[in-house]
Formats: structure tokens, sequence, C-alpha cells
């Protein structure tokens, strides 16, 4: 069987009184995208800043190609870091800066390449997501949806080889969603990379992904592929996954 | 069996309050050191301290002219009219020279800039961090402490020294002009006791305060502005707005320690 490109192994997090992460096992496979759904406040944004190292697991461990990161040492801990890249909820663009330095601040802070290749790639990626023209402004004078797109750019202009998205069209016109969840399809096929998205679109998840995992009560409780987990029979995921609350039902269903 | 709980809960209170302040000093020790060593590491971020210089020097020479033109006109009306009783109103221009350099320039220049710059690094280094910017700048494998701290450091060194030197000058002009413009001090008596008075050692003391106090302050700015998230009193806005306040204040009362420690090693 193939070997997991990052797997979780019995992963918990608390933060304080709340144990957020109550044992999670996940298998993210190279060349893969994998979806991380479920309800919001669950704790899939505290699941992805582990990958990338942003929180510290309190128990468990997490492995990359089978070495568990947090024994690795810190030059071979940097090198698995740089492969990644990461696209936040909240965008976390320097509001201090245009749109073109954020983009190409990645590419300038390593100085390895050139300046004509930084603005053109910059220009490229912006050009792809449909933000050309906006190089001076600065985050402020976007709006959501825009800041998101720039957000997307700043995480795939280093061309990486594995990109966390969290929530990555959330707050997009129905448009530009879908020509956002093209683009992340369509790079995937292109440059093969592997990509963990947490995301509420379902189902537009189930044809760009080639995996689901569902968080639910702090554990795992499906990982599989996007025609299994429809044919799933378990009531927790056929309720989500068709956006049913059985509760909220029953109370409108008596109130009537 | 109560009561002794009861003690041994406040000795440990005792012992937690004593070694809080230890841990947090080592802390900014920490920070201090990481943002040195980047400091010269490569590549060497010039554009970002030149940047850095003309917000901390350059926006900051109006305000510090101003306090230093009338720090050394209140220095020479006090001066006058106590040198007056003992009629050696003629060491006007060495009294006022000496105190400067020596003492007011290096710490009250120092305090301008916290006020104007200091508070500026804690709130945009307090809104990067609630605002996820530094994690992104972790998630890019960017150094944050390097991509922050070290050219602020850098400038701040650069700085610090120079206006310092700016405020000595023009707080002697200060002194001048009513000392001898308003009060009738011979002008020529001024600056010859200026020149007689001040030795070269009193310049670099000023100067080495000036270089130490520039660590201080953009030590404890940016410390405060980084740790932002980690705060029990208060997150968000309010996490952000006290810790500005806390680098201030800190910074104020640490030139002020750090003045008297040096001083008693200087003379």
């Amino acid at each position: 069987m193939t070997v997991p490109l990052i797997e979780f192994n019995q992963v918990f997090k608390r933060f304080g009184d709340n144990a957020v992460l109550k044992g999670v096992d996940l298998s993210i496979y190279q060349g893969q995208v994998t979806a991380i759904i479920g309800k919001s406040g669950i704790g899939k944004s505290v699941l992805l800043k582990h990958i990338i190292g942003l929180l510290e697991p309190d128990q468990g461990e997490i492995r990359f190609q089978g070495q568990a990161i947090n024994a690795m040492p810190a030059v071979a801990r940097r090198a698995v870091k740089m492969k990644f890249s990461y696209m936040f909820q909240g965008t976390a663009l320097f509001d201090s800066m245009t749109i073109y330095e954020n983009v190409a601040l990645p590419l300038k802070e390593k100085g390895q390449v050139p300046f004509r290749e930084i603005q053109r790639r910059v220009r490229d990626k912006l050009a792809q997501l449909d933000l050309a023209g906006i190089e001076d402004k600065y985050p402020s004078q976007l709006s959501g949806g825009m800041k998101k797109r720039v957000a997307m750019a700043r995480a795939l202009v280093t061309d990486p080889e594995i990109v966390l998205f969290d929530e990555p069209t959330t707050g997009l016109d129905p448009i530009r969603k879908n020509t956002a969840h093209a683009m992340i399809a369509q790079y995937q096929k292109t440059f093969g990379f592997t990509g963990v998205m947490v995301s509420h679109e379902i189902p537009d998840v189930f044809y760009i992904c080639q995996r689901i995992a569902m968080l639910d009560q702090g554990r795992i409780i499906f990982q599989g592929s996007p025609a299994e987990i429809q044919n799933s029979t378990e009531p927790a995921i056929r309720q989500f996954i068709r956006g049913q609350d059985p509760e909220a039902t029953q109370a409108a269903l008596s109130e009537r | 069996m109560t009561q002794s709980y009861t003690i041994t809960n406040m000795l440990a209170g005792l012992g937690r309050m004593a070694i809080s302040p230890v841990q947090e000093f080592g802390r900014v020790a920490i920070f201090f050191f990481r943002g040195v060593i980047y400091l010269f590491s490569f590549p060497l971020q010039a554009d970002k301290i030149i940047d850095q210089v003309y917000f901390i020097g350059t926006k900051s020479v109006f305000v510090i002219c101003l306090t230093g033109a009338f720090t050394g006109m209140v220095l020479g009306l006090q001066g006058y009219y106590t040198l007056v009783k003992f009629g050696s109103e003629g060491l006007l221009g060495a009294a006022v020279a000496l105190s400067l350099i020596r003492e007011m320039g290096p710490v009250l220049a120092a305090i301008m800039i916290v006020a104007r710059a200091g508070s500026a690094m804690a709130a945009e280094i307090g809104i990067m961090r609630i605002s996820e910017q530094i994690d992104a700048l972790e998630t890019m494998d960017i150094n944050p402490v390097r991509f922050l701290f070290s050219p602020r450091l850098g400038a701040a060194l650069i700085s610090f020294p120079f206006l310092t030197a700016i405020f000595d000058v023009v707080g002697i002009i200060g002194g001048y002009v009513t000392g001898s413009l308003l009060l009738g001090i011979n002008s020529g008596l001024y600056f010859s006791r200026v020149e007689s008075s001040v030795l070269m050692e009193d310049i670099n003391g000023g100067f080495a305060k000036s270089f130490c106090f520039a660590a201080i302050v953009v030590t404890i700015c940016c410390y405060q502005g980084y740790t932002t998230h980690l705060r029990k009193e208060g997150f968000g806005a309010k996490g952000v707005s006290l810790s500005t306040t806390s680098a201030v204040v800190l910074s104020c009362v640490m030139i002020l320690v750090a003045d008297y420690v040096l001083t008693s090693f200087l003379l």
C-alpha cells in the first residue's frame, strides 16, 4: 500500500479547557487534493495549522513521508516546511504592502529568483486569477473576494509541492468560486501538487478533490473518495453533506 | 491540613511571582540576541534598514528639534537665575551644554522617539500578530524576528545617536537664545564656555547612552508587539492597545534605570 505523504497519528490538541482534536488519525496522499469537511468551529483550521507547524500537537505525531516531523532535526524540518504553502482563511495579507509586494514577498525574500522573473511570475499569477491592474492597490482597498484571490495568488506563486487551503472560496461569488475551484483542479493536474483544503463548498469539493475527510467531535469520522462519502449511510455524514440539522428541522416542524 | 495547603499555595504563588519576571527577562534577552544575529546574517536587509531609518530617524527630526529647543531654553532660564545668585552666570554655556550632552539629550531624545516611533512599532507588529500576518511569514519560511525586528534594531542603532546629537545642538542653541539674546549674557562667553567645558569623553558618554537606549527601546517595543497574542489581560484590539501602553511605559522606565546604571559607570 502507498505510504501517505502526511499522516496524523492519534493527534490531540487542547486550548485551555477546550479539547479540539481528540485523537485524529488522517492520511493525505501525494498528488491528490484532500478536502477536510466538518461543521464550523469543529477544529478544521487547527488541524491544518498542525501540518505546517504553526501549532504543535499536545500528544500524538504527524509524519511526513513516514518520518515524525517533531522528531526531525531543525534543518530537515525546515526543508519539509519549504515544500509547503498556506492560504489563510482570513487571507493574512500584509496590509502595509501593495498587492504586488504581497504576492512577490515569498519569492523576493528567498533572494534566489531574479527581479524580472519575480515580476513575470507575480503578473502571470495575478492575471490568471483575474486580478490584473490592481498591483499598486493595498489590501484595504479590495473587496473580501479579491483579497481571497490575492491570498491564493501568493500561496501559488512559489509553485509549491504541497498547498494548504483554508476555506479558499468562502465569500466569493458563484462565478469566481467556480474559477478558483477550476484553477486549483487545473493547477493540480498541471503541476501535480498535493493539496489539503478546508472547505464547506459541498458538493463542489466532490468534483475537484480526490479524497474527502470529515472531522466531527475532534476525530476524523470518515476518509475516502467522494463517491464513498456520497454513498455513506452514516447519519452524521448524510446530514452534513445534505445540509440537514435534525434538531433545527424538528424545531421548525413543531412551530408549525 | 488545610492551613498547610494554604501556606504551600501562598509560597507557590510567591515563587511564581519571582520566577515570572526572570523568565520574561530571559525571553526578551533571547529575542534581542536573535535580532542582533539576524542583523548581520546574509543577505543583509539594507533596504529595510533604510526604510526604518527614515521612519525612526528622519520623521523624528522635527519633534526632536522642537523638544530640544525648549529644553535648552528652559535650562538657559533656570541656569541663569541659579548662577546669577553666585555671580557665575558666565558659566551658563557650560551648564547647559554639559547637562544636555551628558544626561538630558540622550534621555529626552530616547523618550521622544519612544513616543513617536516606539509606540507605532509595538502597534504595527501587534496588529500583524493578531491578523495572522506573522503566521503567514512563518508559513513562507521567512523568519519573523529577522524580517520585523532586525531592521528596526539596525535603524535605531543608526538613528538614536544622530537624533541625540541634533537634540544636543538645538538645545545648546535654545540655551543661547534665552541666556544671551533674552537675558544678556555675552554670546562669545556663552559659546567659549561650551567649547572649553565639553570634553570628548562627555560626547562619547552621551553616544554610548544613546546606543544602549536604542537597543532597549526597540527590543521592548518590538517584543511587546510580537507577543501581543500571549497577553492574558486582553485579546484582539484590546491586546494591541495594552501592548502599546506597556511598550511605552516599560521603555521610558528602562531608559531611566539604564541611564542611572550607565552614568554610575561613566562618571
